[in-house]
Order: structure tokens, then sequence, then C-alpha cells
């Protein structure tokens, strides 16, 4: 027990949370890469594509988790709900970053691969990804970490991870619960945030050499 | 599901649900005025702040880590901790407000400090050493050069902690604030689904045109010279 919660509560409502943030980081990625590379890309399709993600993070989460059964047709106490939300704001985050990245990359480099011989699209993924991951990294930290905060709002709406503490203290006028969870999330988006920087550390051995963290 | 459309369509367009103390209307105005108190306490704090740290230099690294630390902090744990530390001690009306308030300002005040710090930080040093060398005091520097240069990063910070606030102020509803937040938790405390997504789509779209009236603020406010530069967050 600490703080009022079973060790073993405070593990399940962990993992759920980390699933919970963490997969939709993920997917979000994966849809950002070619999306940002078509802002990056495509001159008059940039600031449209960057705007229209960039409109989608305004929407407050408790409203988007609410509209998403409305949409989607689920249930309203899916997970499927909560994970889509946070694929939503991971987009909306990383599309601007992965475009940035892309737009990072000099000109020369690319010029030098496609006189190699590279095809655009080998090229993308050989020369401009690698150079691109210290910025998307960056923007990704950002997803990573607001992704846990915003996550334990789903309590509100009955689907359980670290915030259910929130609303269990508060229901009960117990501090304690209230703490943990509060510790709980940060500690997780610490880790996640520090396993972003470990990877694109590791992704990335030539910007070891010339700049020391 | 087409069911469950039509009902918040009818909840939303049912003029009954617009009017009187409870109404959107009302709620809309309540929501908007207890966002623009918070933006407004924040950037008292913030702004001034932020042109310190960028002019002088100092406390620069705790400028530029505040922001993604206070990301992490979840807002509906410290909404609950400023509730129940808070309430025991205030009285009336004000017991129910100002803890939600304090978070909403708290939550507001890094990304204004960061946006604004990074905006005088990131005048042009030929623009600075100009001034300078034609005379002008560090305060005219300050309020001549610095100042509207920043502009563009101290009104993307204001709009992004907006937007915090208005998401924030949606969840206060739980500990009793005013505003918007109401249909969605009351709607979800009577089992009411129609009243919670007509409250959502209401939220969400008090936040797109709130953004986008700041934008268009943005536009007006900043130097035509410095807009290529104006980014959204």
């Amino acid at each position: 027990m600490i703080g009022g919660v079973a060790w073993s509560t405070l593990g399940d409502l962990t993992l759920r949370h980390l699933y919970l943030a963490g997969l939709p980081l993920l997917i979000g990625l994966v849809l950002s890469v070619p999306l940002g590379w078509l802002a990056a890309r495509v001159r008059w399709l940039g600031p449209p594509l960057i705007a229209g993600t960039g409109l989608m993070y305004t929407i407050p989460s408790l409203a988007l988790f609410i509209l998403l059964p409305l949409v989607l047709g689920t249930q309203v106490l899916s997970d499927v709900n909560v994970l889509v939300a946070m694929v939503i704001y991971t987009v909306a985050l990383l599309t601007r970053s992965v475009a940035d990245g892309f737009a990072s990359v000099p000109a020369p480099v690319r010029q030098a691969a496609t006189a190699m011989g590279y095809g655009e699209l080998r090229r993308v993924g050989a020369v401009d990804l690698p150079l691109a991951i210290p910025v998307i990294a960056a923007g990704l930290r950002v997803a990573a970490v607001s992704n846990v905060s915003i996550v334990s709002i789903a309590a509100l709406i009955g689907v359980s991870q670290l915030g259910q503490l929130f609303t269990d203290g508060f229901n009960r006028n117990a501090m304690g619960p209230i703490l943990v969870g509060i510790v709980a999330c940060v500690a997780l988006a610490v880790a996640l945030d520090a396993l972003i920087v470990l990877v694109a550390t590791l992704l990335t051995p030539w910007s070891r050499r010339r700049v020391p963290a | 599901m087409n069911q469950t459309v039509l009902m918040t369509w009818e909840w939303l367009t049912d003029p009954a649900n617009w009017q009187g103390r409870g109404g959107i209307l009302a709620q809309s105005l309540e929501h908007l005025r207890l966002s623009f108190v918070a933006l407004l306490v924040a950037a008292l704090i913030a702004v001034p702040t932020g042109l310190w740290v960028g002019h002088t230099g100092r406390l620069r690294w705790a400028a530029v880590n505040l922001t993604g630390a206070v990301r992490a902090i979840p807002s509906l744990g410290v909404l609950f901790v400023a509730v129940l530390l808070l309430l025991p001690r205030l009285r009336g009306e004000l017991a129910f407000e100002l803890p939600a308030l304090i978070v909403l300002v708290a939550l507001a005040v890094p990304p204004i400090l960061s946006g604004t710090y990074a905006g005088v930080d990131a005048t042009d040093p030929a623009a600075r050493d100009a001034a300078r060398g034609v005379g002008m005091t560090g305060g005219q520097v300050l309020r001549q050069v610095e100042i509207p240069g920043a502009l563009p990063l101290i009104m993307s910070g204001l709009r992004s902690a907006m937007l915090q606030i208005i998401g924030t102020a949606t969840i206060a509803a739980i500990v009793g604030l005013g505003g918007l937040g109401r249909f969605l938790i009351d709607g979800q405390a009577s089992r009411q689904y129609d009243q919670m997504a007509g409250g959502a789509i209401a939220v969400a779209a008090l936040a797109l045109l709130v953004d986008q009236a700041l934008a268009l603020l943005q536009r007006v406010v900043v130097s035509p010279g410095l807009s290529s530069a104006a980014r959204v967050r």
C-alpha cells in the first residue's frame, strides 16, 4: 500500500495508462510521417495541412472523448474513444514537427543523394528521415508528455487508468490517492520522455559525436 | 448511432436549451468570463516576467524548462488537490471558483512566459545593436524593438494558454465551476447523452472561435514586416 493505494492496483493502472497514451503515440507517429512529408514537400499543401491538423488540437479533450462515440459508433465507455482521441492529438502535434524536420534537411545533402542515384522514396527513407530524427523526436517528446497528462482526464468518462486515482480520491475526500496518481503520471511522462531521447540518440550516432549532450 | 446523432442535434437546436440561467448562451458567457479572467491574470504575471528574463538573460534555464515540466503535471489531479486544500478555508461562491481559477492561471503562466521569453530572445541581434547604436536606452530597446519583435511568439503563447484554459475550465465543472462543462458533467450524472454531446460540441466550437479570434488579433497587432515569422504554436 502507498497513499491508500494497493501496489497491484497502481501497477495495473500504470500499465493501462501506458497503453492508452503510448499506443496512440506510435500510431500517430506512423501517420504523421507521410503527412509531415507532404506538408514539407508540396508547397501549396503545407500551410492548410498544418493549420488543419493544428485545429484538431483546439478541441478540449473531455469534449473529444464524449463526441467520438457519436462519430465512431462506439460505446461511451470504450477504450477505442480514448485511443482515437489520443491519435488525433498526437497527429495534431507531430505533423508540424515532421514537416519542420524534413525542412531542416540541408538541400545539398538531398541533392548529393539524388546525384548518387537515390530515387525519391529511397532517399526519403535512407537520408531525409534519419536526418529529421532530432526535430521529430523533439515533437514526439512534447506529444508523449501531453498524452500522459490528457489520458488522465478520461477518468471522468469512466475509462480506468491513473486518472481514476484522482476521481476516487476526490470522491472519498482523500488526498493520498490523488498525490500517488500525480506522482505516477509525472513518473510515466518522464520515463517515456527519457525513452524517446534514448532511442533518438541511438538512431542518430553522428549527432552524438558532434554535439556532446 | 444515427439516433444519438439526431437526439444531440435536437438538443442543440431546441431554443429552450439556449435560454435562461443555465442555458447554452449563459454558460458560454460564463465560460468566456472565467477563461478571460484566468488569461488576464496569467498574462499579468507571465508577460513582464518573460520580458525580464528575455531582456536580461537571467533565469533563462528556468524559463525554458518550466513549460515542459508543467505539461507533465495532470491538470485534473492538480484541480482536485487545489479544491481539497482550499475548499475548507473559503466561503461562499468563491470557494468553488477560486481553486479552479488558481489552477487555470498556474497552467496558463508557463506557455505565455516561455513564448514571451523566446520572442525577446529571438530578436535579431543586429536590430538590437542598431537600436543601441542610435542611442536608445535599455528600456527603449525593450519597448520599441524587443516587444514588437516578440509579439508573434507572445501571441502564440497566449493562444496555447487560452486553449489550455478553455479545456481545463470544462473539466473544472466537476468541482462545481460554471460554464459549458456543466452540460458534459451534469449530462453524464443524469445519463443524458444528448446533453453531454451537445455540450461537447458547444465547447469545441467555443474553443475554435476564441482561438481564431486570437489569431485575428495576432494578425492585427503584429507588425506586417514580421507576419511571415508568426507561428501558430
